[in-house]
């Protein structure tokens, strides 16, 4: 094997009060697919940050050295000129602009400040056929999806001759397809001798991809594995993560016996929703479900299967444009035409994206956890703050929500302590049902599990919960029965004894074979 | 990283941990406080600079009682627009047609007393009423109907300026009846026995800092019953002493000369009902949930659009109270009345705290950055600077004051 492109020693970074970095270490061969992973807050973001010189040399401590030299980046164009390019969690495109101008911005085509337009079709192209896409480069990016973005990305960092290239969490917003073709280029572009550092939460894609994996816990780098070596599985990379052995990754249930007579909780009937834009376009196609007091229902489906469309339109219709169906509670027939109807009648949905949906970020703990439940902690319009505190107090100790204070504000707090607090703010809702959104995207492992105990408390305590979720393994660990959709169709349901990942991956993709 | 303390809460949160208070000490908690209101307490003391070194370049001049009174009357119709002003930024609006409306309805109400002699109680009412229809009806334009804020109100402030000028068909319509007048430079009147202070106000703020008194202490006590964190006993007399102590002075100051202005009555029941419903209030909390995340407040139940459409017409009945005091005050009706009146409350609100994405702010943080700005004016006017440096420095203190919040967060920030 070819010798390390980019070595870093003895990294320390702290900020005012904490300590994000405590002696990292992290050595990179030529021409690999290097994986970090780690629990969130571990520290993965920040190293990157102070490698692509967005945190500026002189702020940390320790060495960089690339391609053998030692480097002192001031900013983030320091090392692009090195050939260090990072593609953020968050795509950082202009929607209004074109894939061409995207992938130039800041870099332009120009003569004396003009911008040479032939030339910057014409390498736009080339690039954009370099990571697989045959759109025009004049189409605006908010026209494409997201998974094609995030290849705009990729080309993008090739326009400024990348050598080593960082991806951080590239996947977290793209269906398996997409991941899919994602990785393809990644291993596409080793071949053409394009070193790459993925972070990622997905073991999976790290076996698939990665050629060596360097863990980081607490701020500090723990180990260095090779990926290919046989003793390096799955259990192996998570017990490094969060330094104990999980020998089971879900807690305890036991399967529920469904009651026989009583009416679900919650059922929906053929349900079809239009897309809010394209009216002629059915997101969600004639859907039934139930889910009963007790009961984990889980619904799985790719990216564009409907599954959060069919939640939020059935939720007050946020979502689309209703055009059939009806709703029961407990055998009645009720209206959820509005939010406050939906949450009257005992329905909550935990949104899939905390930071935009569910959570007022620059407000404390507290106030987001009364928000949908203010006349619980109220007289006459009049908010008790000394209740609504104790409230709030009493989630944060059984939620186990990290904070020193729940005057914190929430955007603060990392991913899983942020669930917690959407989930603790639904919870004091008092619903009978509740419909969980992808509840553990995007957080560590640890605050996984416990998330999970929360679900399965709830459960327990005899509420019914539909658990809309992408990671298969998550279903089979938690649901009683398991749903698939696919392109807004119903395609299939399971219990829990006879659904496996084979099982549910064919029904999810039934019926895009057909369609196309 | 969430041991990270802040410098940016929206709500003056009481301060308190148990943990740090036995090692770090009383200076950490207070300190740790007031971080977590940079903002206003920074206002809060650049305003006592203000004051401070204006009182010593014009020679204790603006610290008379009179001067102080003046004080009050000048900028009562900013403070007021002020109040409202901060609660449609807070709901991640602007209203850009306050200034307007306050001529608006100055005009309205000296085409109803004046012209038609409709008797004054009424004619408020009346006033009152018309702004909350032209608050209402911009309210609806951009609640239910999804007109951006900023172009409603920027409509409205031409519409509004053109309909004052119809109406009173470009002159100057006045003056008043007596009784309309007191509401702009009214003081409240004399009773009981020849003292050298003025009887009524001396009595008024007295109870109000009784009244402020028991509340701290019953506020302390249900924090105990429900076990939360309390400040500790000496850092909470200190405080007492400073509220008691500032009421005081302010109380005094003003019953030595002609008493508390009317206008500052209804002004402290608008900060104190205001501030309570802000603080307090399920519609209070509405309003800075739906301009701290729009779809988070829409999906946990929050009526966005009855919110967003009440916070303009109570902008609208503000504006109206304004202008019924602006016209008292002048004793006469302009076309040009409230000319730039949006802009010097919408620079309090900034000055005092208010983001420009909305869901941050106080209602004490407008006043306190009403009177910043008002402080200045007057004190520039003792002074004799001309307005037209006049306006160079209150465009500086804007910049510098959002500035300084600006850089203060970055400082603590990410």
């Amino acid at each position: 094997m070819a010798g390390p492109v980019l070595e870093m020693r003895s990294i320390v970074k702290t900020f005012p009060g904490v300590k994000a970095l405590s002696d990292v270490k992290l050595t990179v061969r030529q021409g690999e697919v290097h994986a970090i992973c780690g629990e969130n807050g571990a520290g993965k973001s920040t190293l990157m940050k102070v490698l692509s010189g967005v945190h500026p040399h002189g702020t940390y401590e320790g060495d960089i050295l690339f391609e053998g030299e030692l480097c002192s980046f001031k900013d983030i164009r320091a090392s692009e000129q090195r050939g260090i390019v990072i593609i953020h969690q968050e795509l950082a495109l202009v929607p209004y602009l074109s894939l061409a101008e995207n992938i130039f911005l800041g870099n332009e085509h120009a003569t004396r400040g003009f911008i040479n337009w032939n030339e910057t079709l014409r390498h736009a192209s080339e690039l954009l056929r370099r990571v697989g896409l045959d759109d025009h480069p004049e189409t605006r990016v908010a026209d494409i999806g997201v998974g094609k973005q995030q290849l705009v990305e990729i080309a993008k960092a090739l326009s400024k001759k990348v050598k080593l290239l960082i991806l951080d969490e590239p996947t977290a917003a793209l269906n398996d397809e997409d991941s899919g073709k994602l990785l393809d280029l990644i291993l596409e572009l080793k071949n053409q001798g394009i070193t790459s550092i993925i972070i990622s939460h997905k073991l999976n894609e790290i076996r698939k991809v990665a050629d060596s994996v360097t863990i980081i816990r607490d701020g500090q780098s723990i180990e260095t594995l090779d990926v290919k070596a046989a003793e390096t599985t799955e259990d192996r990379i998570i017990s490094g993560m969060v330094g104990r052995d999980l020998d089971h990754r879900f807690p305890e249930r036991t399967p529920h016996e469904a009651e026989v007579g009583a009416a679900p909780a919650l059922e929906i009937r053929d349900w079809t929703v239009h897309h809010p834009i394209d009216q002629q376009r059915k997101v969600v196609d004639n859907v039934s479900i139930n889910v009963r007091r007790g009961e984990i229902v889980g619904i799985a489906g790719l990216m564009g299967a409907g599954r959060t469309e069919l939640a939020m339109s059935v939720f007050g219709r946020t979502y689309g444009r209703y055009a059939g169906g009806t709703v029961l509670k407990d055998g009645r027939e009720i209206r959820t035409k509005s939010v406050p109807e939906a949450v009257k009648h005992g329905i909550a949905y935990v949104t899939e994206d905390r930071k935009h949906y569910g959570l007022n970020l620059i407000d404390t703990i507290n106030r987001n956890i009364s928000l949908s439940a203010l006349d619980k902690v109220s007289k006459r319009g009049v908010v008790d703050e000394h209740e609504e505190r104790q409230v709030a107090e009493r989630y944060r100790k059984s939620m186990n929500i990290k904070a020193p204070t729940v005057f914190e504000p929430v955007g603060k707090l990392s991913g899983g302590n942020q669930q917690k607090v959407v989930l603790s703010k639904w919870i004091f809702a008092g619903p009978d049902v509740l419909i969980l959104d992808e509840p553990t995207r995007g957080i560590d492992v640890g605050a996984k599990y416990e998330i999970y105990t929360v679900i399965d408390k709830l459960a327990a305590e005899g509420k019914a919960v539909v658990f809309i979720s992408s990671e298969l393994p998550e279903l089979l660990g938690m649901c009683d029965r398991i749903y698939t959709m696919a392109a807004g169709r119903l395609t299939g349901e399971f219990p829990r004894a006879e659904a496996t990942q084979e099982s549910l991956m064919r029904q999810m993709t039934k019926d895009k074979e057909v369609t196309r | 990283m969430s041991t990270d303390v802040t410098a940016k809460s929206p709500a003056p949160a009481p301060p308190g941990k148990s943990g740090a208070a036995a090692g770090g000490g009383l200076l950490q908690l207070m300190l740790d406080g007031m971080r977590r209101n940079m903002r206003q307490y920074g206002m809060l003391i650049a305003l006592g600079l203000i004051v401070a070194l204006f009182a010593v370049w014009t020679d204790g001049d603006l610290l008379l009682p009179r001067n102080i009174s003046n004080l009050v009357l000048q900028n009562s119709y900013i403070l007021i627009l002020a109040i409202g002003m901060m609660l449609v930024i807070i709901a991640g609006h602007i209203d850009l047609s306050v200034g307007s409306l306050t001529a608006f309805v100055g005009a309205f109400a000296a085409v109803l007393t004046v012209q038609h002699d409709i008797p004054w109680p009424v004619a408020v009412v009346l006033c009152l009423l018309a702004g909350a229809l032209a608050g209402a009806l911009q309210g609806y334009f951009i609640a239910y109907l999804g007109i951006p804020s900023f172009i409603v109100t920027l409509a409205g402030m031409l519409t509004f300026r053109g309909v004052t000028e119809i109406l009173l068909e470009g002159q100057t319509l006045g003056p008043f009846p007596d009784s309309l007048k007191k509401i702009g430079n009214g003081f409240l009147p004399e009773t009981g026995p020849e003292t050298n202070y003025h009887n009524l106000t001396l009595l008024l703020g007295l109870v109000l800092i009784a009244f402020v008194v028991l509340q701290e202490l019953r506020d302390r006590k249900r924090q105990q019953e429900f076990s939360l964190d309390t400040l500790p006993a000496n850092i909470f007399v200190l405080k007492l002493v400073a509220i008691v102590a500032a009421l005081l002075t302010v109380t005094l100051l003003l019953a030595s000369y002609k008493g508390a202005p009317i206008v500052l009555i209804i002004l402290g029941l608008l900060v104190v009902g205001y501030g309570y419903v802000m603080r307090n209030s399920i519609f209070g909390r509405h309003i800075y949930a739906i301009g701290g995340n729009l779809p988070a407040a829409k999906l946990s139940g929050v009526k966005d659009k009855k919110v967003t459409f009440y916070v303009f017409l109570n902008m609208g009945v503000l504006a109206a109270l304004a202008g019924l005091v602006v016209a008292a005050r002048l004793n006469a009706a302009s076309p040009k009345a409230g000319l730039n009146y949006e802009l010097e409350a919408i620079a309090s609100a900034f000055i005092g705290g208010a983001s420009m994405s909305g869901g941050v702010g106080t209602v004490l943080g407008a006043i306190i950055g009403g009177l910043v700005l008002g402080v200045l004016n007057n004190g520039m006017n003792l002074l004799s600077v001309g307005t037209d440096w006049q306006q160079v420095i209150k465009g500086m203190a804007l910049l510098a004051a959002v500035g300084f919040d600006v850089w203060n967060k970055r400082k603590s920030g990410s």
